[in-house]
């Protein structure tokens, strides 16, 4: 136990002098999460505000055809810029991004509605770009209700009851909730939560096993009378410290970068203060030492530096898995699958988010569950450190 | 005190070592000669059990580094072929995690290192961080701690690599001292000049085997030549025409 912590010291130590690590592992991994994640959410945010408010903005060719339909758009708040253009030119105005929304009016327009017969628009939009496909898609919708105020006065001022022109009616009810909207947020942020764990043991995870083994030092450190097993919960240890500091700081960021973002209009519990951070700390310090032991088991099977910064670089992307799969099975949080580590933390801390109650039972599952791979995997390590292929 | 005794090793197909046998006694330096890829640091490592061998024990002061091998490392200094420090350690840090492993700390610890830090010129690089040292000076830190909870047994491989000569000179005196104090102290070399120049019993080997053993004039006599290089090359030679 003696040399567990003394090794523990000596890799906490190091590596707080390693500036590579400290960045690494205190401020990059940490950080990248909460600001990415307040830039993407206020972007959301703002876009979902704009399209509702902001006027609607197109360009119409031959406005002179249709002074009706124009005097329309307009109480209906679109503001038309009047043009000339052929519909090839307008095509590659679009294309071009000049133009986000083009309304041609035909030649023959006037003639034909006159005559009562279907009087040709064009529309011109790419919808692949999802701004424009929405304010076609918003003019297309005015231009529909437009044509069937015309039909109902056709058909009234000949004397037929306007109504047999609408055999049914079609209601749309969006049934999605903002929480219901936030599930895929949620899911970056838990993962961006337990990607700050993961990070904040990297280069300590690395360098304690193949760089020990690059820098020549492991061979004079496995002759020594120490068992292999307190070799590797020392840096185990180490590795759990740098992983929960880097846990603080993540947690510690988010509460600075949410006080900016509205995260009520996302159906989260408005306050992420203090409080749900140390309970966000409380529920991911079970998947610490976990992380740590996945990370050094690997990491003790790589031969060089560079081979263990690459294997642990997909190590990084192994939480997101059950969250993937969770989303695309919409699972809902259910006792069963407390049991799967990262899954288990991502289900809780959505809980939280969303103001839900929490079954003690269900934290208590998680954490053993948690645990209790840690421990296998720091066997199946320390088994490892015992064999001789260890030297390389 | 070490002995080896019939140490054999394989690694896939080919055999490393086989039916290694030989004794280092207290107050000698022993050399283990032989060229590169003889199995020499394969020998050593069995005997500071970092590889099991395949037949054969290794003991250290009577001690089986196998079955007792806690109690038979403590008496045990090592200083590996790749003798790498903590970069960003101190060398006195460094010199002082090794003497915690060994369960030697406080007042003791410093003691030794002070004493360590005379008796193999420290004084001026002990409290740098080891990433800019010289080779010399790395060496010398590494075998401060391999020395750190004095071993009556020492084992170096090849520890005067990449060494100038000033540095290889001070080694030797090192070495010299530590015999004097009564250690029993085993290195490996391929440089026949070296292990000529220090020794008091001689192990060649080659292709893995004990090709000869004895004092420096023992072997000379038994090849029957005029000079050591010669018995070297004669007895390596022979090795040659037999495989």
């Amino acid at each position: 136990m003696r040399a567990l912590i003394r090794v523990f010291r000596k890799e906490f130590l190091e590596n707080l002098r390693d500036r590579r690590t400290l960045i690494s592992a205190l401020l990059f991994g940490p950080l990248f999460g909460p600001l990415l994640f307040g830039a993407m959410v206020s972007r959301m945010l703002n876009q979902s505000v704009s399209e509702a408010d902001e006027p609607l903005k197109i360009q119409i060719s031959g406005a002179e055809h249709a002074p009706n339909l124009m005097l329309y758009l307009e109480s209906h708040g679109v503001q038309c810029e009047s043009v000339q253009e052929s519909e090839a030119a307008a095509r590659d105005a679009v294309r071009r991004g000049a133009a986000a929304v083009v309304l041609i009016v035909a030649a023959d327009y006037a003639e034909r509605f006159s005559a009562a017969r279907p009087a040709p628009l064009f529309l011109i939009a790419d919808s692949s770009d999802s701004q424009t496909r929405k304010s076609a898609e918003r003019l297309r919708a005015l231009i529909a209700g437009y044509g069937s105020a015309i039909a109902q006065q056709r058909l009234e001022a000949r004397g037929v009851d306007p109504l047999l022109g609408v055999p049914v009616a079609i209601q749309d009810i969006d049934a999605t909730t903002p929480a219901g909207r936030a599930v895929v947020v949620l899911g970056f942020m838990t993962y961006f939560v337990l990607f700050a764990v993961l990070m904040g043991g990297l280069y300590l995870a690395i360098d304690s096993t193949a760089g020990e083994r690059e820098r020549g030092s492991l061979e004079a450190l496995l002759s020594l009378p120490v068992a292999r097993s307190a070799l590797v919960g020392g840096k185990m240890l180490a590795t759990s410290a740098y992983m929960s500091l880097s846990l603080a700081v993540n947690l510690g960021a988010f509460v600075c970068v949410l006080q900016f973002v509205p995260l009520e209009r996302l159906g989260m519990s408005a306050n992420f203060g203090a409080r749900t951070a140390l309970e966000f700390f409380a529920i991911c310090v079970p998947f610490v030492p976990l992380g740590a032991a996945l990370m050094m088991l690997v990491a003790s099977f790589t031969r060089s530096y560079r081979e263990a910064q690459t294997y642990l670089t997909s190590v990084l992307l192994v939480p997101t898995l059950p969250i993937a799969f969770a989303s695309i099975y919409s699972l809902k949080t259910k006792s069963s699958l407390m049991l799967v580590p990262s899954l288990s933390q991502h289900l809780l801390m959505t809980s939280i988010l969303k103001d839900e109650p929490i079954a003690p039972l269900d934290v208590a599952v998680s954490a053993s569950s948690a645990l209790l791979l840690a421990a296998l995997l720091f066997a199946l390590t320390a088994r490892h450190w015992r064999r001789e292929t260890m030297l390389g | 005190m070490i002995e080896a005794a019939g140490l054999s090793k394989r690694f896939g197909t080919i055999q490393a070592v086989r039916e290694v046998s030989f004794r280092a006694a207290n107050g000698e330096i022993t050399g283990i000669l032989g060229p590169n890829g003889a199995g020499k640091s394969t020998t050593l490592r069995m005997l500071y059990g970092v590889l099991t061998p395949d037949r054969g024990s290794a003991r250290i002061d009577d001690l089986d580094i196998r079955g007792e091998t806690s109690s038979a490392r403590a008496h045990l200094g090592v200083l590996p072929h790749a003798a790498g420090l903590y970069g960003n350690l101190t060398g006195r840090e460094n010199i002082e995690y090794f003497g915690a492993l060994h369960g030697i700390e406080g007042g003791r610890l410093e003691a030794r290192i002070a004493e360590l830090a005379r008796a193999l010129g420290m004084h001026s690089f002990l409290e740098r961080r080891a990433k800019g040292f010289s080779q010399g000076q790395r060496i010398k830190v590494a075998l401060a701690r391999a020395l750190i909870h004095e071993p009556a047994n020492l084992v170096l491989d090849e520890p005067t690599n990449g060494l100038d000569v000033m540095a290889i000179r001070n080694l030797r005196d090192i070495l010299r001292d530590l015999k004097a104090q009564g250690r029993c102290i085993l290195f490996s070399s391929h440089v026949m000049q070296e292990v000529a120049a220090l020794c008091d019993r001689i192990v060649i080997i080659g292709h893995g085997s004990v090709l000869s053993e004895g004092s420096p004039e023992a072997i000379r006599a038994a090849s029957g030549t005029a000079s050591l290089e010669e018995a070297f090359l004669k007895v390596l030679g022979e090795s040659e025409g037999l495989n």
